[in-house]
């Protein structure tokens, strides 16, 4: 998966967008985070449990409900014909046909994605009758029809009930049900999650011939570092409700720079190469009801000092964007801890790339 | 139509279970109609055999074999002879269901039906958008519901029955005016009076279908398949009918099979409290009287009935949830 780049020609502009969950402690989920998503670009999200990626799904995708809700931020829709549409400002009938057309979601739970007491027909044909009321029945069938053949689902299936698919088929048929109107951008949280490796690869490869077929930009969002470096264009590394840092899978791979994102590519076992041994990161993630007011992966941090725990670092261009104090010259004339310098320049060459399969493209 | 014939072979089992123990369990007892008829009517002079034999005949005690007793039981009911009734004699027991059934059938079907149809709908509506006017009414229902039905149908009789005279205090029509049949002015007096026992018996029960379906609702709207419905753009209204209250009603329709069943068996404190001429009020004659020919074809009627309800329910639930199908 290859093509396109942040930057250009967004299709997706995201700004501090910040979510909170009240409740007798306020949890700060997402606490300002911004980027772009090019046109037909791949952005992997990756994070631990917890850390606001798929909260920030949410938010970019206008599902958050109470008690979540979004504090501060925009989300604006760049059309192909330069018009932009605020997505933070919508709201009623024009949220309802803004969402799927535009911005289509593959969620997380690949069993309850699918009501159990509709057939796939009326699922997908649900989406065609709220979008494209004019449709008559017999085009509707089509549509449908043609869909499922996109995801290689026997139109047969069509009068079956979610209970009667397999796990794998139900993420095609939710694939399909993503296509219906050729959305600009589609979210895909955890998609691959509860499926076996083998269907996941297949699912993967789906969506990435589809994505060479129609042209859609994919926010993915996993916790599989590993199967991000792979697919995605642009990777963002999310920690406490923050970017940690953010660059280009390539680089990424080739030399982070975010302590938190050495520690996530040591955890990475290799097929090929040295034999080496797998460190996992110690401690707990941070309590984002009191979130730490310096960076938040600092009391897990070996590299950790002084200033860390002062303020929260900005997003600083050192190849990739890392937020963090070690490389600000302001803060460390020297240059970070050589300890650091070292790791970040000794990433275990082709961690990921090791994966059984290349994708299709 | 594999689970329809399962279902079917089933319910013929259950029937036949049912009837065979309303054949046994009076022949359990000690004494017989003829005696019960005898203590009635407390003839001081000892009967002569001829007059009790002519008794025993028309009750239909025999001495013969059990299993003889039993085929002539079956080709009886088959027939719609249930035997004769003590407390209303000498009417056919059958007689006396057919004039109550119906009262109770209409008032308490359709209070409960009523019932379910707004609970289920508020409840859902509470779910729904949470903490808007529909959720505030559950407290109030709730404290409804909690009184003892008995003491809540006498207040409201005495409040709209005896104090403002909007409705009337007992009976199930104007026996004084009109006369049974199907005409206009006794239907109009048999829904008049059917108001306040209606009312009463939704009043009481709406708060159950209400808390049940809000909750069910509540926990289905988390579901994933509801936040992807919303996501894909459908309108509000067919996301929380078809793909939020769909499947959150399926409980409530299970709840419904067993409601529907004490319909026949009749809101007895209802009917005695509104002396309505229901199935409730002939079953409390029937038992104060010790009218055993009555009750045990009350008690048939209503087994049939609880059966034939859930049988119908089972069909319905097929419908609504493609999952048991295969399932059963």
């Amino acid at each position: 998966m290859s093509s396109g780049g942040g930057g250009a020609a967004p299709v997706l502009s995201v700004r501090d967008i910040a979510v909170d969950y009240a409740g007798p402690r306020t949890v700060h989920a997402v606490r300002g985070v911004s980027f772009d998503l090019g046109r037909s670009e791949v952005l992997g999200i990756a994070g631990e449990s917890g850390c606001g990626k798929s909260t920030l799904a949410y938010a970019i995708a206008r599902l958050l409900r109470p008690p979540a809700r979004m504090t501060a931020g925009s989300v604006v829709f760049h059309d192909t014909d330069g018009t932009a549409i605020d997505v933070t400002a919508l709201s009623g009938e024009a949220l309802r046909t803004f969402r799927w057309r535009r911005v289509a979601m593959v969620f997380q739970g690949a069993m309850n994605a699918l009501n159990p007491v509709l057939s796939v027909r009326a699922q997908l044909g649900d989406v065609l009758r709220a979008h494209l009321p004019d449709l008559t029945r017999r085009e509707r069938e089509d549509r449908c029809r043609e869909l499922l053949d996109l995801v290689g689902i026997e139109a047969r299936w069509m009068s079956g009930y979610p209970h009667e698919l397999s796990g794998g088929m139900r993420q095609r048929v939710m694939i399909a049900m993503a296509m219906a109107l050729r959305p600009d951008v589609v979210i895909l949280d955890e998609p691959t999650t509860a499926l076996d490796v083998v269907v996941q690869r297949e699912i993967l490869e789906e969506i990435d011939r589809l994505r060479s077929v129609f042209g859609f930009a994919v926010i993915f969002i996993t916790h599989d570092l590993s199967l991000l470096l792979e697919i995605s264009d642009r990777l963002i590394i999310m920690y406490g409700g923050l970017i940690v840092e953010q660059g280009r899978a390539t680089e990424i791979q080739a030399g982070a720079h975010h302590p938190y994102t050495l520690g996530m590519l040591g955890s990475i076992p290799t097929l090929r190469g040295d034999r080496r041994v797998l460190h996992g990161i110690p401690g707990t993630p941070p309590d984002l009801a009191d979130p730490p007011s310096g960076c938040p992966f600092t009391p897990r941090c070996r590299y950790a000092f002084g200033a860390c725990g002062a303020a929260v670092p900005p997003l600083l261009d050192v190849g990739t964007l890392t937020a963090c104090a070690q490389y600000d010259p302001a803060l460390r004339p020297d240059g970070p801890d050589d300890a650091l310098g070292s790791a970040s320049a000794s990433v275990p060459a082709g961690s990921a790339a090791d994966s059984p399969v290349e994708p299709a493209s | 139509m594999r689970y329809l014939r399962r279902k079917l072979v089933f319910y013929l089992i259950a029937v036949w279970a049912a009837v065979t123990l309303n054949f046994l369990i009076p022949k359990l007892m000690k004494g017989n109609p003829v005696d019960a008829i005898l203590a009635k009517t407390q003839n001081m002079t000892p009967m002569s055999a001829d007059a009790r034999h002519a008794l025993e005949v028309q009750f239909g005690v025999t001495h013969d074999p059990i299993w003889k007793q039993y085929l002539q039981y079956l080709g009886n009911l088959a027939h719609g002879r249930l035997g004769l009734s003590v407390s209303y004699y000498p009417a056919p027991v059958s007689k006396v269901i057919e004039q109550s059934l119906p009262w109770t059938v209409a008032l308490v079907g359709t209070a409960t039906i009523l019932a379910v149809l707004i609970g289920v709908g508020l409840g859902m509506l509470a779910g729904w958008r949470r903490g808007t006017w529909p959720d505030a009414l559950i407290p109030s229902t709730t404290f409804l519901a909690a009184i003892p039905y008995f003491w809540l149908a006498l207040v409201l009789l005495y409040l709209f029955g005896g104090l403002l005279h909007w409705l009337p205090l007992n009976s199930g029509y104007d026996v004084d005016t009109t006369a049974i049949g199907f005409n206009g002015p006794f239907i109009g007096s048999a829904l008049y009076h059917g108001i306040l026992p209606a009312l009463s018996i939704v009043v009481a029960s709406i708060a159950g279908w209400m808390l049940g379906m809000r909750n069910m609702m509540v926990s289905t709207m988390a579901e994933d398949y509801v936040v992807t419905a919303e996501a894909k753009g459908l309108r509000p209204a067919r996301v929380m009918l078809q793909y939020a209250a769909r499947n959150a009603v399926l409980p409530s329709v299970a709840g419904f099979a067993i409601s529907l069943g004490f319909v026949v068996s009749g809101s007895i404190a209802t009917e005695i409290v509104f002396s309505y001429p229901g199935v409730g009020t002939t079953l409390v004659a029937a038992v104060s009287n010790a009218d055993y020919p009555l009750m045990q074809g009350l008690f048939l009627v209503i087994a049939l009935s609880v059966l034939g309800a859930n049988f119908i329910v089972d069909l319905l639930y097929a419908v609504i949830d493609p999952r048991t199908r295969q399932a059963a």
